[in-house]
């Protein structure tokens, strides 16, 4: 066991891979030699050469082709694309492309690769650099998506990934790279779709992903502490597959249903949960569910915006406590 | 006609006779390929009006020199990358004209058992690795099976054909820098038929040859020929796969040519000029590679034998597909994901 970053743990769980499989390549613009310009993947080209870690021109298009045409023929690549606002620029291949040419093919084709990128705000980035784009992906039939909150998810879900064989889009927060957690020794292998249960509670169920899961665990020892309400807080990890079961479980012992969304409010994820659950366990639920979401605006750049755009520990509190109090 | 130029394919001089570099078997082989590809496109059509081909289709009539010598260039193991104009280009890799035909009439016996349509053929057996519909995508996807090529010593070659109006799109400059910079086993190979859509090339691009002209952008010779004499583009294509091999990086070809039909199906190409059309049908790359037969001394009674025997080979592919069945139901929800089925949560 040992602390690590989020940041290195994005570098152990891609060299756990590569070194497990040399079919594993990682592509990208200033991935290799300069080790990534959030400092995520350095030590790879070291570790690996320049022949399975590679920089790319930036050109997000022949990026995310690339590793379409190489996984479609036997590698298993690994493709950085820097910001995930980027996706708007090569957004082709990830819907029209590589999410769709095994059901076209009618199964001829496949897609083992993993798209990696830095998601979310909190570094005064503006509107173009700190997008939450997670429900772009999600509602895209063919991919897979995941978001990791700790390193050890990192380390296991990059694992996960690597292995699935269909392609899957992995969301990094830019915000929690210099967050530290727990890891344990040797190799770590996780499961996609599966949410975990990051704090028991039995009054009401929060359901976090990514940046909003450590803010919703703040938020929880709050309510506990100054208003007696204990929360119990579903760190979502995977949207698809959706781990739906451990959520209805979870709603089914509390009977409240909150949801904590980086993503702007129209069709974010939460929207999809909250309608399952009035769907299929309406009757478990004591009052109305509540989404708590970044407003339906594009993300300012000045930190006191910033900071009231996005879910903040204080505003999940209040908003938690008005709803369980009313 | 647009100026014909060949610079940069250096064994594109034939000795005299038909015993030349070609020869008179794979002669005989590129005619008979090409009256495929003729037959197939013709009858597509006329299922077209017919209504057994439903949606739309893209047809290569005219086009069959550049499919044909291209496929007749490849060795097994070689992959194709095609567009939505991709009837041609699949089965010049040997793919039986009943499964493209019973794809495009969305039956059971089709290539994608009607899953993909006409614009999406793909016989990964036949080293067809797709049909891309939207324009440019596959350049950087053929760049990306070249790389693994490359990264695992293999020595398989990837081509990607496109249209002329694919060069003024981004994913086009993208994927050829890319595959200059990676020295990739890759071909990219213009098919110039003269109109992006329904819009005449010239009037949307900067320079005279839309692929060719940007090649020195890309560090790659400047390659300009005749799409419509199938020796030439076999010569070419030959050229371009040896270098490939030899690990000397990418080849960008253009290859001048002329679609007799429209855009799509739903375009009766008014936009013509008066004459255009006959004037390059003078051209037709089957008339032309017919007389160089008869000119190589290929009696017209082979010549015969070949075209009845291409005619009853799609006759009875269509009554194939005309008796076969639609695809069944629980096709629908097949092969979204890896385990066979489309689910999404547990």
């Amino acid at each position: 066991m040992a602390e690590l970053t989020y940041r290195d743990a994005v570098a152990r769980g891609i060299s756990q891979e590569m070194a497990r499989d040399p079919d594993v390549v990682f592509l990208g613009e200033d991935v290799a030699k300069a080790g990534g310009v959030f400092k995520a993947t350095v030590g790879l080209y070291e570790q690996f050469g320049p022949k399975r870690v590679r920089d790319t021109p930036i050109s997000e298009q022949a990026i995310l082709g690339a590793a379409m045409g190489a996984a479609m023929t036997g590698l298993k690549p690994i493709a950085e694309i820097m910001f995930s606002d980027f996706f708007a620029v090569c957004f082709d291949y990830i819907a029209n492309e590589f999410a769709k040419s095994r059901y076209m093919s009618n199964g001829q084709l496949k897609c083992p690769l993993v798209v990696r990128t830095g998601n979310g705000a909190g570094s005064r980035f503006g509107a173009q650099h700190s997008q939450s784009v997670e429900n772009w992906c999600m509602m895209i039939p063919g991919l897979k998506v995941v978001a990791p909150s700790n390193p050890r998810d990192v380390i296991g879900l990059m694992a996960a990934a690597v292995r699935d064989p269909d392609p899957v889009i992995f969301f990094e927060h830019k915000s929690l790279y210099a967050t530290k957690g727990e890891v344990p020794d040797g190799e770590i292998v996780d499961a996609l779709g599966t949410a975990a249960i990051a704090r028991r509670g039995k009054d009401a169920t929060v359901l976090a992903l990514a940046l909003m899961v450590p803010r919703a665990l703040a938020a929880a020892e709050k309510l506990q502490a100054e208003h007696g309400i204990d929360c119990e807080v579903v760190d979502v990890r995977s949207l698809v597959p959706l781990d739906t079961q451990t959520i209805l479980g979870s709603v089914a012992r509390t009977h409240r249903l909150f949801t904590v969304e980086e993503n702007p409010r129209l069709c974010g994820w939460g929207a999809e949960i909250v309608s399952i659950v009035a769907d299929e366990a309406f009757y478990d639920l004591d009052g109305p569910p509540v989404r708590i979401t970044t407003p339906h605006i594009p993300l300012p750049a000045a930190d006191i915006l910033e900071d009231i755009a996005l879910p903040t520990v204080e505003r999940i509190v209040e908003r938690v406590r008005r709803s369980m109090q009313a | 006609m647009a100026k014909i130029e060949d610079r940069g394919a250096k064994s594109t001089t034939a000795a005299p006779g038909i015993n030349d570099d070609i020869g008179e078997e794979l002669r005989l082989r590129m005619y008979r390929m090409q009256v495929v590809l003729r037959e197939s496109e013709q009858r597509a059509f006329d299922l077209f009006l017919q209504n057994l081909v439903k949606g739309t289709s893209h047809l290569s009539l005219g086009q069959e020199a550049v499919a044909t010598g291209f496929a007749a260039a490849m060795k097994p193991g070689d992959l194709s990358f095609c567009t939505y104009r991709g009837h041609a280009h699949t089965l010049a890799r040997g793919v039986p004209v009943e499964r493209v035909l019973g794809e495009l009439m969305q039956r059971d016996n089709g290539l994608m058992r009607g899953k993909g349509g006409s614009m999406h053929l793909t016989s990964a057996e036949h080293g067809v690795m797709g049909s891309y519909a939207i324009i440019g995508a596959h350049l950087p996807i053929a760049c990306g099976a070249a790389w693994r090529a490359q990264y695992k010593g293999d020595k398989d070659v990837s081509v990607c054909f496109f249209g002329d109006g694919t060069c003024n799109i981004g994913a086009f400059h993208e994927a050829l820098n890319f595959a200059s910079v990676w020295k990739l086993p890759v071909i990219f190979v213009c098919e110039n038929n003269l109109y992006m859509e329904y819009t005449p090339i010239g009037d949307v691009t900067a320079v005279e040859h839309p692929a060719a002209d940007r090649a020195a952008a890309y560090g790659l010779p400047r390659i300009v020929i005749d799409g419509n004499d199938a020796d030439v583009v076999y010569r070419t294509a030959r050229d371009a796969y040896d270098k490939a091999r030899a690990g000397a990086g990418p080849s960008l070809i253009e290859c001048m040519t002329y679609r007799y039909s429209g855009h799509s199906r739903a375009d009766p190409a008014k936009y013509r000029p008066e004459g255009e059309l006959e004037k390059w049908k003078q051209r037709d790359p089957v008339v032309i590679y017919r007389e160089r037969l008869r000119q190589f001394g290929i009696g017209d009674g082979v010549i015969r034998d070949i075209e009845a025997d291409v005619r009853r080979q799609v006759d009875e592919a269509t009554e194939k597909c005309k008796a076969a069945p639609m695809p069944p139901l629980d096709l629908l929800a097949a092969d979204v994901y890896a385990d066979g089925g489309f689910a999404w949560r547990n």
